[in-house]
C-alpha cells in the first residue's frame, strides 16, 4: 500500500490518563478511511496529533512523506482539518474568513481569488460569501469550513465529526462532498458517531477504544468478522442479538428459540461489530 | 526576512478586518476609560503642584497614557484570542498553517498595538491642550510602542495560559488591576515603602509610567534608561513565552 499516513507507536497521555496507547496506523493515499469508536476512545486525539494542533509523547508520524518530528510545516502544507465545531472566525464574513485561510498558507492574491470563486461555486456557497458567519446554517457553515481547508488543496484532509448536528438534507449533502473530493484523489480521514455513515462511505474502517486500535479492515470483512447475518430478538424486556456465519446457521438458531417475540433475522451491519468490539451500547442509542 | 513580514501581515489581516468592521465601537472604548481616568484622577482629585514642580495633571496624563497602553493593548489582545482559540476554535486553523511560530505571535498582537496607539494618542494629544508643561517628541512615541506591544504581548500569553473565559478574570483581577492602581500610574512609586517599591519594580507597567512621564517631562525628569531596557527585556520575554506555548502545544 502507498502509505500517505503512517503511524509507528504512538502515545498520548494527558496526566496520568493515555489517551492513545501505541497506536499503529497505516492510510493509503487516495483512501477514504474512518475512524470509530466510543467517547473519549482516543479519535479526537490521535486526529489532533496527526495535524499537529495536539504534541504526542512518543511513537513517530510520517504525514506523506514528512515526519511531524523534523519536518510539521511541510507536513501542514499537505493537510486540512474540518473540525466538530466549524472554527471559522464569526467576526468576519466567509470571504473573509477563506482569504485568512489562504493568507496562512501563503497562496498568492490571483490564485486564492481564483480558488475561492471555483471552490465556492463547487458548494454552492456564491450568494453567501460576503455574508457575516453567523448568518449562515448550521450545513452552509460546515460547507465553508470545508472551501476553507481545501483552498490550499491538501492531500489530506481530516474531518472531525463533519454531520454532528445538521439535519439529514445536510448530511446527505456533505456525504456527496466527501465522495466527490475523494473521487478526486483526496485521502480523506473521517471520524463519526454516525456509523452507518462510515459504512456507507469508508474503504476501511478502524475502530479504536481505549486508545488501541482494536479492529481494522473494510466495512464488509468487519461484518463477516463476527459473523455476516445476525439475528435480533427481544426476551425479558432486553433486545438479544447473535450473529452467525450463514443463513442456515441463523435459521437453526432461530428454530431452537422458544420465545413469544418477534425474531428478526438480517445482515450484520458495522454498528453490530462496534457493539459487539466496544460493548458500548449507549454510544450507538445515542 | 520579507517572508517573515509576509506572514505578519496574513496573520494580523483577519484582526485589520475585525477591526473595520467595528471601528466605531472599538474607538469609542478605546478612548473612554482613559478619558474617565483623566476625569476622575486628573480633576476629581487633583491637588496643586507635585513634588517634581509641574501641576499634577501634567504629572498624571503620562501615567494613564501608560495605564491606556495596558488596558487597550492587553484587552484587545486577550478578549479576541480567548475568543478565537476557546470559542471559534479558529486559532486552530492557524495554528494547522505552515506559518511561524515567531509570525503568529507578532501578527496577534498587532490588533493590541493599533487600538493601544489610538487610545493612548488621542489622550496625549488632549492632555497637550490641557497641560503646556507636556512635551510632544518622537521619544515619547517609541516608548508609547513599546509599551503596548509589551502588553499586547502580555495579553496574549494570558490569552494562552486560559483555560476558560473565567480564567481571563482571574488574570485581570490578580495582575492588571493591582498593576492599574500602583504601578505609578497616579502618584510616584518612590513615596511608597521600600517594599513595596521592590515589589512595583518588577512589574512593567512601572517601568512604562517612568519612561513616559520622563519623555513627557524632560525638563523636569531625567530619562531613566535602566526602564526603558526593562520595558525591551519585558516585551522579548513575553515573545519567548508566548513563542514556547505556542511551539510545544502547552496551550
Amino acid at each position: 500500500m502507498d502509505s500517505i499516513i503512517s503511524i509507528n507507536g504512538l502515545v498520548k497521555r494527558f496526566g496520568e490518563k493515555v489517551a492513545v496507547n501505541g497506536l499503529d496506523l497505516e492510510i493509503g493515499r487516495g483512501e477514504l478511511f474512518g475512524f470509530l469508536g466510543p467517547n473519549g476512545a482516543g479519535k479526537t486525539t490521535t486526529i489532533r496529533c496527526i495535524s499537529t494542533l495536539t504534541n504526542f509523547d512518543s511513537g513517530r508520524i510520517v504525514v506523506n512523506g514528512f515526519d511531524l518530528r523534523d519536518d510539521a510545516k511541510s507536513a501542514k502544507e499537505c493537510m486540512g482539518l474540518i473540525q466538530q465545531q466549524v472554527s471559522l472566525d464569526k467576526d468576519l464574513t466567509i470571504r473573509e474568513n477563506m482569504i485568512s485561510h489562504a493568507m496562512y498558507h501563503m497562496i498568492g492574491k490571483r490564485d486564492r481569488n481564483r480558488r475561492i470563486e471555483e471552490l465556492s461555486e463547487y458548494f454552492g456557497l456564491g450568494e453567501y460569501l460576503d455574508k457575516p458567519v453567523d448568518s449562515l446554517s448550521g450545513g452552509w457553515k460546515k460547507r465553508a469550513a470545508i472551501v476553507c481547508a481545501m483552498l490550499h488543496e491538501p492531500d489530506v484532509l481530516f474531518l472531525d465529526e463533519p454531520t454532528s448536528g445538521l439535519d439529514i438534507n445536510a448530511r446527505r449533502l456533505l456525504w456527496d462532498v466527501v465522495t466527490n473530493l475523494n473521487k478526486k484523489g483526496t485521502t480523506i480521514i473521517l471520524t463519526t458517531h454516525y456509523i452507518e455513515e462510515a459504512e456507507a462511505l469508508c474503504d476501511r474502517v478502524g475502530i479504536i477504544d481505549h486508545g488501541r486500535m482494536i479492529a481494522l479492515d473494510t466495512p464488509e470483512a468487519l461484518c463477516d468478522s463476527i459473523g455476516s447475518i445476525a439475528v435480533e430478538y427481544m426476551e425479558n424486556g432486553r433486545t438479544h442479538y447473535e450473529y452467525f456465519g450463514t443463513r442456515e446457521d441463523a435459521n437453526a438458531y432461530v428454530s431452537s428459540l422458544n420465545i413469544d417475540s418477534d425474531i428478526t433475522i438480517r445482515r450484520t451491519s458495522l454498528e453490530d461489530v462496534f457493539v459487539k468490539l466496544t460493548g458500548s451500547s449507549a454510544e450507538v442509542l445515542r | 526576512m520579507i517572508d517573515f513580514l509576509r506572514q505578519v501581515y496574513y496573520v494580523a489581516w483577519g484582526d485589520i478586518r475585525f477591526l473595520r468592521h467595528n471601528f466605531h465601537n472599538i474607538m469609542l472604548m478605546s478612548i473612554m476609560s482613559p478619558l474617565l481616568y483623566l476625569i476622575a484622577f486628573g480633576y476629581g482629585l487633583r491637588s496643586g503642584t507635585t513634588d517634581i514642580g509641574v501641576s499634577y495633571v501634567a504629572f498624571v496624563i503620562p501615567g494613564i497614557v501608560a495605564l491606556s497602553s495596558m488596558s487597550s493593548s492587553f484587552s484587545s489582545t486577550a478578549t479576541r484570542m480567548n475568543v478565537q482559540r476557546l470559542y471559534y476554535k479558529s486559532f486552530d486553523e492557524m495554528m494547522m498553517c505552515p506559518l511561524s511560530m515567531g509570525a503568529i505571535v507578532l501578527g496577534k498582537c498587532m490588533l493590541g498595538l493599533t487600538r493601544g496607539m489610538i487610545g493612548c494618542t488621542f489622550l496625549y494629544v488632549l492632555g497637550l491642550f490641557l497641560a503646556p508643561e507636556l512635551h510632544l517628541s518622537i521619544g515619547f512615541f517609541g516608548c508609547m510602542i513599546l509599551s503596548c506591544i509589551m502588553f499586547a504581548m502580555l495579553g496574549m500569553m494570558a490569552a494562552l495560559l486560559a483555560k476558560s473565559h473565567q480564567s481571563m478574570n482571574v488574570f485581570n483581577s490578580l495582575v492588571v488591576l493591582p498593576m492599574t492602581f500602583l504601578c505609578g500610574t497616579f502618584f510616584s512609586v518612590s513615596s511608597l515603602p521600600v517594599v513595596f517599591q521592590a515589589i512595583l519594580y518588577c512589574l512593567p507597567l512601572t517601568h512604562s509610567s517612568l519612561c513616559l512621564r520622563a519623555a513627557a517631562l524632560p525638563e523636569y525628569l531625567s530619562f531613566p534608561w535602566l526602564s526603558l531596557g526593562l520595558m525591551f527585556v519585558f516585551a522579548v520575554l513575553f515573545f519567548c513565552i508566548n513563542h514556547h506555548l505556542l511551539k510545544t502545544r502547552k496551550i
